[in-house]
């Protein structure tokens, strides 16, 4: 397969939604998408990561109507552990119709679990929107934070938005203070699971979105499945979305492209490596475990 | 449509979940007999009193060593089906009953209570207490088509089914602290939450993204580390998810 996954058609995006886009990290995608589907009857609850108990750490939350996806809006830079509440939507919740959204790691666990689903008894034909965001690393809450308070300089509290781009990463304060750092000082700060990824643009879901390729504020969408299709040509024909062809934006697909290559590439040398890792008692390799084999 | 093929569900020491189960496919499961399968042998269901031949021979419940008729009944099951599946928690790990000391009523000499692999060879898991109607139905699909199926059916049909055949080569002991030897130990853990998700009892909890097993709370059904996606993860089969879905929905159509 493709590093981009199968997709249908790709464009570059934004919601016209001002409330939206207010709040959403780029071109507001996930949230207008959601909003749709749920005016539409196409979920009746989308899982999200919403506030947490302390600043920027999300909690996954069910979102039922839109006041609460604007509230889960933006990025997190660290873990939502979105799945944890597959099977309670459809319990607790009662819903028949789940929304999700992931990370490609979390929209790869949706697909399993659809297709073995071993714990989630009556899961499988309830996901009826599964969004994916573009992600090329991870970070932890602890990371997060010392990123923020140690290399920035600013209090996580008063911070109003994170931002990756451009090969930094930036916080905009409150009081209007902008902070960076390079990039690439942060992968010390990376979640090690996050170094045999094989996937940068959520091939998996039903529609995926993130800002690389597309013009700041705007978003470049991949529509993927059947389903997605759908639901996009619906959003569409609603008004929602304004849209460029993605050979006529700059950077363009081919960024996307050398990102997404970039990170399998190197991820891939990290899931042979791990054969080798350690030495036994008596001199020969010792491997870590490939999940991508078996078992 | 092909011949069907025959399945039988052999009872040992479980709570009889595992055979509602299949029946909590509802009209799914009419649909299975009426075109698919035949059921030979079944508890209740069946009025077959013998093991008979058959081609997929699901086991309920773990093994009492001490229970002489399991013990043969098992390994009869064995030498007549073509594949046997540890169907549920108990006969995989043996889940709950690796905590039964005997002594119940009109059977107290019923206390070693082992997963079946310790006493046949296995072909095929299917974890979790009680296991998930749509995992029995699809490994139901599959085995028809890997049985009866034309070539690219066959071959769907192993790729699908590989990842199970291998949890029962994995070995018949696993519970959360499977997540943290296999999957957080080995730096594979990315913190989705599935596990958590997964467990019936509730005996994972998300701590700043990772889990946490509450090993007193831990019935040992499996479940959690089977659902992981990195605890395996076939590309070849997840990245055709619509077409294999679309298949299975068609089929019980
Ligand atoms: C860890 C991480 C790394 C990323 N890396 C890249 C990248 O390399 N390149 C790129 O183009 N884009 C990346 N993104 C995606 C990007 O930041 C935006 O989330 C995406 O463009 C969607 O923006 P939007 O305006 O369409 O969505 P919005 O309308 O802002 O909605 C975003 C949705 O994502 C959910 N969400 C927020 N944080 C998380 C989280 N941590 N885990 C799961 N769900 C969450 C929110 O609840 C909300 O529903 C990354 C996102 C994350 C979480
Ligand atoms: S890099 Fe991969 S493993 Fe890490 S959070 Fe992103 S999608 Fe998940
Ligand atoms: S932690 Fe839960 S899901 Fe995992 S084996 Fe134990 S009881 Fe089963
Ligand atoms: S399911 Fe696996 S990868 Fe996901 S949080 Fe649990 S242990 Fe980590």
């Amino acid at each position: 397969m493709d590093v981009l996954g199968n997709y249908k058609s790709a464009i570059s995006a934004r919601s016209t939604d001002r409330d939206i886009t207010k709040k959403s990290q780029d071109g507001g995608i996930i949230t207008t998408l959601f909003a749709y589907a749920l005016e539409e009857g196409i979920i009746d609850g989308a899982i999200v990561a919403g506030p947490g108990d302390e600043p920027w750490k999300p909690e996954p939350m069910v979102a039922t109507t839109k006041a609460e996806l604007l509230a889960a809006a933006g990025t997190r830079y660290n873990i939502s552990p979105n799945l944890y509440l597959i099977k309670e939507a459809t319990r607790s919740y009662g819903l028949d119709r789940v929304g999700i959204v992931g990370v490609p790691c979390q929209i790869q666990a949706v697909r399993k679990a659809q297709l073995y689903p071993i714990g989630l008894r009556d899961v499988d034909d309830k996901i009826a929107l599964a969004l994916g965001i573009y992600c090329m690393e991870n970070l932890s809450y602890q990371a997060l934070e010392a990123i923020v308070e140690d290399h920035c300089n600013q209090k996580m509290e008063s911070v109003k938005k994170m931002d990756i781009g451009k090969g930094k990463f930036t916080v905009y304060t409150e009081r209007g203070a902008v902070s960076q750092m390079p990039l690439k000082l942060i992968h010390k700060y990376v979640q090690p699971g996050c170094n045999v990824c094989l996937d940068y643009v959520a091939n998996l879901a039903d529609i995926s979105s993130g800002s690389v390729g597309s013009p700041d504020g705007w978003s470049t969408v991949f529509v993927r499945s059947m389903k997605g299709n759908a639901v996009w040509d619906g959003a569409m024909a609603a008004g929602l979305f304004e849209t460029k062809p993605m050979d006529q934006v700059k950077p363009g697909l081919d960024l996307v492209k050398k990102l997404a290559t970039e990170k399998i590439t190197k991820n891939q040398k990290n899931v042979d490596a791990r054969k080798t890792v350690g030495l036994k008692a008596d001199g020969t390799p010792k491997g870590l475990r490939n999940p991508y084999e078996s078992p | 449509m092909a011949e069907k093929i025959s399945i039988g569900e052999l009872h040992l020491s479980g709570c009889t979940g595992c055979l509602v189960t299949l029946a909590d496919n509802y009209e799914g499961l009419f649909k299975l007999l009426d075109d698919y399968a035949d059921l030979v042998y079944a508890l209740t269901l069946v009025d077959v009193r013998h093991v008979p031949e058959m081609d997929v021979c699901l086991v309920e419940g773990s093994c009492c060593l001490n229970d002489k008729i399991s013990v043969e009944e098992l390994k009869e099951a064995r030498e007549k089906s073509k594949v046997l599946v540890a169907y549920g928690a108990c006969a995989a790990y043996g889940n709950i009953t690796r905590f039964c000391r005997g002594g119940q009523w009109n059977q107290p000499g019923h206390e070693a209570f082992v997963p079946i692999s310790e006493v046949v060879d296995v072909d095929l898991y299917i974890p979790s207490c009680p296991p998930c109607p749509q995992q029995v139905r699809n490994v139901a699909v599959m085995a028809y088509l890997l049985l009866r199926g034309n070539d690219e059916q066959k071959n769907l049909a192993t790729a699908y089914l590989t990842p199970l055949m291998q949890l029962a080569q994995r070995g018949n002991e696993a519970c959360g602290c499977d997540l943290m030897y296999d999957v957080i130990n080995q730096g594979l853990c990315m913190g989705c939450g599935t596990c958590a998700g997964t467990c019936p009892v509730r005996a994972i909890t998300m701590e700043y993204g990772k889990p946490n097993v509450n090993r007193d709370q831990c019935i040992k059904c499996g479940a959690c580390y089977a659902q992981c996606p990195r605890s395996w993860f076939n590309f070849d089969v997840m990245n055709n998810y619509e077409g294999i879905m679309d298949a299975i929905k068609g089929a019980m159509q």
